[in-house]
């Protein structure tokens, strides 16, 4: 395999947005290639990311569009990507595997999403698509359900009273809310305290509306290139070390959903690839969806023993300043959670805080960051490990 | 390949009130809903095999924001049965605004309901559904 690096990255403000899933597209997928000092037609492949279009915009088959929207030649193939939440750090590590293998030297990927703008009942439906139609839908599964039933497993494993519980996974929103708020880009960007979330509407008990990420409108792109050509390219490159993704079954084939099977191999494949461990690494990017789902990432992604993460945020040892920062772009939670876009927004933020462009919420001294994407009930699981 | 149990075939079990899973001939694991081949050790020789009804809820969760079609509030929950497998479905007869954390571990028995199926879905269907042995 050659080396990979990631050149230029781009995302949209998170949020709720007027334009288009191309529109969004487009402007980022067109800044991203500007960063990379390259043009449109520079590019060898699209690799797009989208789950709901056909729900969102009446749009399937949206890839040969953003491809034309774009400015990239014929001669270079779109192809969407589906791994739900994972979807675009799914389409980044397959455009970085085929650009390794010399199928390509220079490729776009990246996703977009109108998540918002489906309103929450058919957001809520459409999202519990990713789980198992026939054996899990039709109990009227949601996806906050999905992780509340985690969590109560979570307090009944490691006897941790739920309040207890609840109070630290509390302290997880708040530590993301204040990230957030630095952040320009985010959807929701202001701090809360711990009774704006326990005092909060409860959505899948023991989950309250603060426990839970927003449905955002967004989309977010980065140029990958073989790491000689971005050295010729830009100032600095960022290299991809390390990838790993598994699969794992509906949630009903995974029996302590405390764990992710998925995370807990393609986290394995990464480490490896890279010679690395969780102690190399400085920031994280990790799947927050809900506050339960970040202490259940940062013991699987080996930065706590399991049943020991739950307090990290409380600690203070996630937040920015903290031994751990986890989620500076105020992760999935405040930034926002475009679900097309969710892991290109995640490899952003790394390139960023690697390259010291974060500004007020810059991890001092970043050198490898590490980027955590899970897809519907625990199905899937990408892992990017990147280093400046 | 020849399909052991299909989803059809598996509906109608449960509108019979039976639990038929399947059995792996190769390593012995139960599985249920039946499956193409052992979810263990990928094994395709598996016979069928009645199951008890009988399980513990492992746990649960209150849906009070529901998909569009679905009435809130309802509960949600994780059984592990007698003979192994893990099943999704809706514990029925408790309260959703009454239940507590007394539930986790708590003895349970299989019935199924029907669910009408919407505008997305391949049409009706049964979900298992969950009652506290007393």
């Amino acid at each position: 395999m050659r080396q990979v690096a990631i050149l230029g990255v781009a995302m949209t403000r998170f949020g709720v947005s007027e334009k288009t899933n191309l529109e969004m597209f487009a402007e980022v997928g067109l800044h991203a290639i500007q960063k990379s000092n390259l043009e449109p037609r520079d590019m060898e492949a699209l690799f797009f990311g989208n789950c709901l279009g056909a729900f969102e915009e009446g749009q399937l088959h949206m890839a040969p569009f953003a491809h034309s929207e774009l400015g990239l030649p014929v001669s270079a193939p779109a192809v969407r990507f589906e791994s739900a939440c994972a979807t675009a750090t799914v389409a980044i590590r397959h455009a970085a595997l085929l650009v390794g293998a010399g199928v390509y030297d220079i490729a776009v990927a990246g996703g977009t999403e109108r998540a918002a703008r489906m309103g929450t009942l058919l957001a809520t439906r459409t999202f519990a698509m990713a789980s198992q139609a026939q054996h899990e839908s039709t109990a009227g599964i949601t996806f906050p359900g999905v992780f509340a039933m985690a969590a109560h497993l979570y307090a009944e494993k490691y006897k941790i009273d739920l309040p207890v519980l609840k109070r630290h996974m509390a302290e997880v929103a708040v530590k993301n809310h204040y990230h957030g708020a630095m952040n320009p880009k985010a959807h929701l960007q202001k701090e809360i305290d711990v009774k704006t979330v326990l005092g909060s509407m409860m959505v899948a008990d023991p989950l309250q509306l603060f426990d839970c990420c927003p449905f955002s409108d967004g989309a977010a792109a980065v140029v990958i290139a073989e790491a000689d050509k971005a050295r010729d390219l830009v100032d600095k490159p960022v290299f991809i070390a390390g990838m790993g993704q598994a699969s794992c079954g509906p949630l009903y084939l995974q029996g302590d959903i405390t764990r992710v099977q998925a995370r807990e191999e393609a986290i394995r494949q990464a480490y490896a690839q890279a010679g690395i461990g969780p102690r190399d690494v400085d920031v994280v990017e990790l799947h927050d969806c809900f506050t339960i789902a970040e202490i259940m990432a940062v013991e699987g992604l080996g930065f706590y023993e399991f049943g020991k993460g739950y307090d990290a945020a409380s600690r203070g040892e996630t937040r920015l300043g903290g031994k751990m920062v986890v989620n500076p772009s105020g992760g999935l939670k405040a930034k926002g959670h475009p679900i097309g876009a969710t892991g290109a927004a995640q490899v952003t933020e790394i390139v960023e805080q690697l390259r010291e462009e974060s500004g007020a919420r810059q991890v001092e001294g970043a050198r490898v960051g590490l980027v955590d994407t899970l897809g519907g009930d625990l199905g899937t699981v990408c892992n990017i490990i990147l280093t400046a | 390949m020849k399909y052991p149990v299909t989803y059809q075939e598996y509906q109608e079990n449960l509108s019979r009130g039976e639990f038929t899973g399947l059995e792996c001939k190769k390593c012995g694991a139960i599985l249920f809903p039946p499956m193409a081949v052992c979810r263990d050790c990928g094994g395709s020789e598996l016979g069928t095999v009645s199951l008890s009804g009988e399980g513990r809820l492992r746990t649960f969760t209150v849906v009070r924001v529901a998909p569009e079609g679905r009435e809130p509030p309802y509960i949600v929950a994780m059984v592990e049965l007698e003979e192994g497998p893990f099943v999704i479905g809706n514990l029925v007869d408790v309260d959703a605004d009454e239940t507590t954390m007394a539930l986790m571990g708590q003895k349970v028995r299989l019935d199924s309901r029907l669910v009408q199926g919407d505008l997305y879905s391949a049409g009706d269907a049964r979900v298992l559904t969950f009652s506290l042995v007393e």
